[in-house]
Parts: C-alpha cells; structure tokens; sequence
C-alpha cells in the first residue's frame, strides 16, 4: 500500500491542499466486515459525497471520521490551519473536533432551550464565551432563516427549521469541515432547497464538507466527488458527471405500461440501445441516440415512454445492483 | 494489506479522565433545570416530608423513645437523620437513571455533546456531579424545614449535610451504572424495586438495624445507604459517629469503584 501509511506525515506538495484524509480504513464488528479498506481525501472548500446502500458502511466510516468508532485498521489525518503539525484521529479527537462542525442523521437539539439558547449552550462546549456568542448566535440564526424564531423551542419548529438550527449550531465554533449524516432526510422540496442553498454558501466560502446521503439529486448538485460505498469498499470515486460518463450510456429510454416487459427481448430494439435492464414493470434502455430507438417505439403507442438523460441514479443502481439487469 | 500502526480499541477499564470540561455540560443541565426548578423542588420535598409528618408523628406518638447507642431520642429525630439520607439517595438515583437516561439515550444530547470536544468521560462526570447536586440540593431544602420544624439544632448539621453531599455522589455514580446497562426505563423499576427498596429497609432508615436478624444485621452493615444513615444520625443529635473512618471510607470507596465501572460500562456502550 504505497503512500497511505499511518502516521507519517502528507508529502509537502499535497498537505497544502488536503484538510481531511482518510486512508485505508478498516472497521469489523465480529466476522462481519463493516469498512473494508476506505480512503479518501477531502480539500478546502471542497464537497465529498458518500453514497452507498443501507449497510454500505457510511455511517461507520463517519464515526470513525469523529472518533466515536476506532477503526482496526488505516488512518485519519486532519491538517490544521497554518500548516501546523498533522493532528491523528482518534489519538487528537478533541483538538480536531473543536475545528469541525456535525449535523448528525437524528436532530439531537435540546428541547428545553430555544433556538438561541440551543446554540449559545453548545457553543460553550466549544469554550465559546459570551461575548463570542452574543456577535455569532444572531449571525448564524439569520444564516439559518430562524431568526424570527430566536426564542422558539425545537418542538416548535417544522423539520426544515429544525435541520437549519442543527446545521447553524454545528457552525457555533466556524468549523473548517462540516460533516453531515444525511443532512436532508425527511424534508419537504422547499426546505431541502433551502438547505442545499446554504450548504453551497458555506462551500463558497471555503468550509468543506463531507456528507452522506441516499439522494442522488442532492449528492450531484452539492458534491465536488463522490464515493460509492458497497459493502465497507470503495466501489467506483470521482466527479458525479465523470462518473456517470464513465460507466453508463448519456441517455435513457424508460419504458413501462402494458407489455412493456416483453420489449427487452425484441432484438430490434436490443439492437437499437447500449444496454437493457428491468426493473419491475419498467424496461430501461440505455443508449448513446436514443431517436431511432424512440421512433421504433412510437410503433407501440400504447406504452408510456420516458427519455431522459442518464444520472447519478441509474449509475447508483447500476454499481450497487438492486435489479435484474440484462446486458444487451 | 499492512496497515501502519493500526490504532487500538482502548480499554473501557482505563483510568478515568479527568478535565474540567465537565462544566459546561454541568451547566446545561442546571440551566434546563433552572426552569423546572421550583415544580421540581416542590416534588422533591413534599414526599419526604409528607412521610416524615406521617410517621414521625403518627408512629412516632406509638413508638415513644428510640434506643440509639445507647441513648434514647424522639423517634421523629431518628427518623428525621435517616429520611433526608433516603430522600438523598432517591433524588440521586432518579436524576442519574431517568434524566441521565432520557439525555443520553431518547434526546441524544451526549451524541451532540459528543461532536464537541468534550469527552465521553467529561460527559459522564458531569452527569454524576449534577445528580449529586441535585440530590445536596433536596437535602438542603430538606434540611432547612427540619430546622424550621425544630426537629434538630445541631450545629454538627453543617457536618450532615456534608456527609450528604458525598452520598450523592456515591448514589449517582451507582446508578450510572444501571443507567449505562440499560435498554429503556423499565429497567430502572428493577433497580428501584430491588435494589434501592430493600435497602431502605435494611439500613436503619425507619428503624434500628439492631432489630434485624443476626445474618441480616451484619449484611446491611455493608449496605451504601448504611454507610450514610450511620454518619448522619448522630450528628442529627449533636453527636460524633461511633465509626467515622469505617463509614466514611466506606462511602468514598464505593463511589470510587462504582464510578470507575459505570464509567467503563458507559464506555463500552459508546465504543459499540
């Protein structure tokens, strides 16, 4: 395993621009292998996507990322600012930690306190005083659209507002790197939208963030990279349209309706695209023109048809596999 | 694949750390409690008080005078010294088992706390001082209406009351460790039943524990709640306890030893 060793330090070219590495992470509960060799590294300002099944291992690669899991195997390496020297999860977990900001799965806000109070209390866990709290609570309430609702309790709160005060109290101590676990599960279009704002904002601004997430629109629109997590390994890495130019066809023909089925084995239309899947009652062609392959179906009115370009959706089934698939 | 000195899982048995990160922590429970302080304390006192009218003056009219070496005193003023030592023990267990519990396991608050540089031992210090703290805080209450009451005088008071401090302390770091083992709160109605009811019984709360059988009697001599009662009665009659250093260290060893296990037990339910 050449380069990723434990606890010699980043080559000085690339601790530059590397704030948060991980590598060769290993993690087994009993027989069962959780993390099976994960490694990755994240830059300022940069967004990196985990992604995987239920199970994959993603929420044990961030509880190693934070110390709350030690891995049985690899490393983890945070660059302080200012080049000084690489600090070791989880032997610095709280020097680290006191420079990341956390948005776990399950808002865990105090309910007894208000929204202000939610973050001047954690603040101080941070060895934030008053006199900080005071300038940044109204700041990171108004980044998080709840000013107007400063003195609510989180159970007055809808899910949205909730999220954005978790988000806003994980960025009580100005972290360099944010983790999020999920950060927009369970919420309507519009919050998740407002969400997704504010996280661009804080990678305009050069926070990083690592993130997990069982959305593919989120993780194309927010993430720099993507890591596709199978199983505790790395199954595919890189830029979520690169990605999706590398292992699948530009375009997709779906189609579904009464027979629709039965088309996967017209060697007519197999001819026509790259690649035929099923999914349920629903045929996928993938193709690189899909028009001779749309007017051929035009024969068959009777079938809806759906054409679209391939995404990160059909690349995440594709690697993950959860349906039959036929390669033409 | 050779890894590079692959990090070990620590020991949950390792020594103890201790950092004043505990504070803040500390602080946000007292500041929850802030508002919830007056209910609570009402809760508190009125239970205690209410046994101690009923039967330090209902009973105590039958029993007349208690036997304690060798001295007789009003049995209100015997019950008195071992009720606020129970009422000490029972706002300690509840705070460290229900609240502990609804904080670290139905609210997550510890796994936010967690994401701060705060340490699972800051975390479990803090909770256990805050139990005892509000468990010092009922015996003062407590405390402050026997003497309204004119159940005692003793200037040794000030002694109790830190001796009752110290039992908080021990009955909060004894039910840490059922609060780290268990899965919901019905758990705790075994500790409370079986464990903590008995020994109400047994260490000379409502009556002397030379009234026990034999086997009985030398068994309770062990009892934490024991330990406490028997330093606290006589200073309750302006007196110095019979054996100081026997109950004394008894209470200091076994909250050294049973904070050192919830605490282990807490780490290995976190490292899972």
């Amino acid at each position: 395993m050449p380069g990723n060793t434990g606890t010699r330090g980043l080559p000085h070219n690339r601790a530059m621009d590397v704030l948060f590495e991980a590598s060769g992470l290993r993690k087994h509960y009993g027989d069962a292998t959780v993390v099976d060799g994960v490694s990755f590294a994240i830059a300022p300002g940069e967004c990196l996507g985990i992604i995987g099944p239920n199970g994959a291992g993603k929420t044990t690669t961030l509880r190693m990322c934070l110390g709350l899991t030690t891995p049985d195997g690899g490393a983890i390496h945070y660059q302080p600012p200012g080049g000084g020297p690489l600090l070791h999860m989880p032997q610095d977990a709280l020097a680290i930690k006191a420079q990341i900001g956390v948005v776990t799965q399950f808002d865990s806000l105090d309910p007894d306190f208000s929204c202000e109070e939610n973050l001047r209390v954690f603040g101080r866990y941070f060895g934030l005083g008053h006199h900080t709290m005071d300038e940044r609570a109204p700041r990171l309430l108004e980044f998080a659209a709840l000013t107007h609702k400063a003195q609510a309790k989180p159970g007055e709160l809808s899910g949205g507002m909730r999220r954005r005060l978790s988000l806003a109290r994980a960025l009580v101590n100005a972290p360099r790197l944010l983790l999020l676990d999920e950060p927009t599960t369970g919420l309507d279009p519009q919050a998740r939208h407002l969400m997704w704002e504010r996280l661009q904002q804080l990678l305009q601004t050069g926070t990083s963030i690592l993130l997990t997430t069982h959305f593919m629109d989120e993780a194309e629109r927010l993430c720099t990279r993507l890591l596709v997590l199978d199983q505790g390994r790395t199954i595919a890495q890189g830029a979520p349209r690169a990605l999706i130019a590398e292992h699948l066809e530009p375009e997709v023909v779906e189609v579904y309706g009464a027979g629709a089925l039965g088309l996967a084995q017209e060697p007519a239309l197999q001819a026509l695209a790259a690649r035929t899947e099923v999914s349920g009652d629903t045929v996928f062609f993938y193709t690189r023109a899909a028009h001779p392959l749309l007017d051929a179906l035009l024969q068959r009115p009777h079938l809806r048809t759906l054409h679209r370009p391939a995404n990160l959706e059909d690349l995440f089934l594709k690697l993950t596999g959860r349906q039959i698939r036929e390669e033409a | 694949m050779p890894d590079m000195q692959p990090p070990r899982t620590p020991s949950p048995w390792r020594a103890p750390g201790l950092s004043l990160r505990w504070w803040p922590v500390f602080l946000r429970n007292l500041l929850v409690w802030r508002k919830l302080a007056i209910p609570s304390l009402v809760g508190n006192i009125a239970e205690p008080l209410m046994w101690l009218l009923a039967f330090g003056y209902g009973l105590g009219a039958l029993v007349g005078q208690v036997a304690v070496e060798g001295r007789t005193v009003p049995y209100i003023l015997f019950l008195a010294s071992g009720s606020v030592c129970l009422s000490t023990m029972n706002a300690a267990s509840f705070e460290a088992l229900y609240s502990a519990f609804s904080r670290m396991h139905v609210q997550k608050t510890w796994d936010s706390i967690l994401n701060t540089p705060v340490a699972l031992d800051d975390v479990v210090l803090a909770e256990m001082l805050w139990a005892a703290f509000k468990a010092l805080f009922t015996a003062t209450a407590i405390l402050a209406v026997m003497l309204a009451l004119g159940i005692s005088h003793s200037p040794k008071l000030f002694v109790a009351w830190a001796v009752l401090a110290c039992a908080g302390l021990m009955f909060a770091s004894i039910a840490l460790i059922f609060n780290a083992l268990a899965r919901g709160y019905d758990f705790f109605t075994y500790y409370f039943t079986l464990v903590l009811t008995p020994m109400m019984f047994l260490s000379g709360v409502f009556f002397p524990r030379e009234q026990l059988p034999p086997v009985m009697h030398a068994l309770s001599g062990w009892l934490p709640l024991t330990h406490a009662v028997e330093l606290v009665r006589p200073l309750f009659m302006d007196q110095w306890p019979a054996h100081p250093l026997r109950h004394g260290l008894g209470m200091a060893v076994t909250t050294a030893a049973t904070y050192w296990i919830a605490l282990a037990l807490t780490r290995r339910r976190f490292a899972a």
